[in-house]
């Protein structure tokens, strides 16, 4: 045995500012999405395929005059950031899965940091996707009508609510136990889309079904977007869509604190 | 000499399971200490205690002075832990992995690019350094986690069974690893269930057995607990049948003979006691290397 002897204090190494640790998260997070193509490409293709199936095989039934195009683009702007977000579950999911959150969580760093990672790289492909998504449907007829500042105003809204819905899915990642659970759990919420205003007009539906549609977050949303973008009536919806943006953002940013706490917290 | 690691007392209950009871432990700092158990001893759960992961019920644990309850963010300067789960990341190269630490263990930019050139160097990782990690065999795994641990130079490194999976060639080439950086005055505590690697590493071997230390001192201290010799009565392929241990007098030896059967045949043969006697003298229980090839 070794003698007792007072343990002195060691020098404590440089630590990294808890700016510069969340850019190398971010930076991370950015190579995942460059370097798995797949999920981008389906973020982006799929809304495109969507677009292109609901404006030229059920368009002219919808529309027969045509000019459906500009009522679905808004609807499948946020289709978009919905796909693209999604995968941003499984991102969280593998990496509390694997060896690397506890190796996070033995550096001097806050390794929650690591969510805002996958997020902000959630945001800057989502932008992208939906810039893809637009310039498509200006290819294929889209004509809208917005001023500069419309067009600023609505890519906030749209940043907004996918900062807002990835949070959601990080939080959804951080609940599931396996990252396949984490993909399946996330399906339910594409489903939003069609219970909206995004390819027929709500007054199209059953009573009943109106209520749901006049009532979830997406249809203000949407209508805030057609407004902006093709001059439509925005009336409450543009408050309305603000602030589901912020009241879900709220709930999903305390439920990634908590379950993250819970998840990679002390056992 | 001063003490780097400090275990007093600690208790860790799991439900109604006992996983650490009353474990004392000292590591004093600049030397290796191998922590030898079976599976299930609580060699992970020690490691996760010391690395700010898990708190312990009761009882207290310090690292470089700092204890580990009160003062996480403190330990999580001075240390680096390898864990049993490879904690790389797959879709990065090898290089960017040791950049992103860095990074993450505040070196500046410049100073985490030449110190991931200089570490995929020394651990012959440099030709492989540009290939993404999810395409490295398990031993440039290890290789490169243990790479990523000494990204900062921390004083106290803890390994959890550094080399378990490995082939004898990887094993051979991460001891070597291991062994500079002792040399060079790191504390290193590591788990292991094989009893040649700590013998090989360790400067001090503590045996774990159900969350209590059951022995404790140099390589050569617990052979000594075993006798300084070994008589083996050898089977017709040379394999030995029986060990007795002796304490190398002539009496002994006599008392030994005397223990063999008395219809045995064949050869005997004397040699000095191994670990693994010492294990199985210890913990009552032979030594769990067979489990850790079905594992790995």
């Amino acid at each position: 045995m070794t003698a007792l002897t007072a343990p002195a204090p060691a020098a404590l190494a440089p630590r990294a500012t808890p700016l510069s640790v969340t850019g190398t998260f971010i930076r991370r997070s950015l190579l995942h999405t460059i370097r798995t193509p797949d999920a981008l490409v389906m973020a982006i293709a799929l809304p495109v395929m969507l677009m292109l199936l609901f404006t030229f095989v059920f368009g002219g039934a919808i529309e027969p005059g045509g000019g459906y195009v500009d009522y679905v683009v808004p609807g499948i702007i946020l289709l978009c950031a919905g796909f693209g977000a999604a995968s941003t579950a499984v991102d969280v999911a593998n990496d509390m899965k694997e060896g690397i959150i506890d190796r996070f969580r033995t550096m001097p760093i806050r390794a929650a940091s690591v969510i805002t990672g996958h997020v902000v790289a959630s945001l800057v492909r989502n932008l992208v996707a939906t810039a893809v998504v637009i310039a498509v449907a200006v290819l294929v007829g889209f004509r809208p009508t917005g001023t500069a500042l419309d067009w600023v105003a609505m890519f906030a809204l749209v940043a907004a609510y996918i900062l807002a819905i990835t949070y959601l899915f990080a939080a959804i990642g951080l609940a599931a136990s396996s990252p396949e659970a984490a993909s399946g759990y996330g399906f339910f919420l594409m489903f939003l889309p069609y219970l909206s205003s995004a390819f027929v007009p709500v007054d199209t539906m059953p009573e009943w079904l109106q209520w749901v549609a006049d009532n979830q977050p997406l249809t203000p949303i949407i209508e805030t977007i057609r407004g902006l973008l093709l001059g439509t009536e925005i009336g409450s919806s543009g408050w309305m869509a603000i602030g589901w943006c912020a009241f879900i953002l709220v709930v999903a940013v305390t439920l990634t604190r908590i379950l993250f706490r819970a998840k990679a917290g002390k056992r | 000499m001063s003490t780097a690691i400090a275990l007093r007392g600690i208790t860790k209950t799991y439900g109604d399971q006992i996983v650490l009871q009353q474990l004392d432990l000292e590591v004093a700092a600049g030397s290796v200490l191998a922590l030898l158990g079976p599976n299930g001893a609580g060699k992970t759960t020690t490691i996760g205690i010391l690395s700010t992961l898990v708190a312990p019920d009761s009882g207290t644990a310090t690292v470089c002075g700092h204890d580990v309850v009160r003062e996480p963010d403190a330990v999580r300067r001075v240390i680096s832990v390898t864990g049993q789960s490879s904690a790389v990341d797959g879709v990065l190269t090898g290089r960017e992995n040791l950049r992103m630490m860095g990074r993450l263990g505040g070196l500046g930019r410049r100073g985490a690019r030449a110190r991931a050139d200089e570490l995929l160097e020394r651990f012959s990782l440099d030709e492989a350094g540009d290939k993404r990690v999810a395409a490295y065999s398990g031993g440039m795994r290890r290789k490169l986690d243990l790479a990523i641990s000494l990204i900062g130079t921390p004083p106290v490194v803890f390994l959890d069974e550094p080399t378990t999976g490995l082939d004898t060639r990887s094993r051979q080439s991460l001891w070597d690893e291991i062994r500079t950086l002792a040399d060079a005055g790191t504390t290193v505590l590591l788990t292991t269930q094989y009893l040649e690697e700590a013998d090989r590493l360790a400067d001090r071997i503590a045996v774990l057995e159900h969350g209590a230390i059951v022995a404790d001192g140099t390589a050569a201290e617990l052979k000594a607990r075993v006798g300084s010799e070994v008589l083996a009565l050898l089977g017709a392929d040379d394999e030995p049948m029986l060990e007795v241990p002796t304490d190398g007098t002539l009496a002994g030896l006599r008392a030994a003979l005397a223990a063999l059967p008395a219809d045995a045949t064949g050869s005997v043969a004397l040699r000095s006691p191994s670990l693994d006697d010492v294990f199985l003298a210890v913990t009552g229980s032979p030594a769990t290397r067979e489990l850790v090839d079905q594992k790995g």
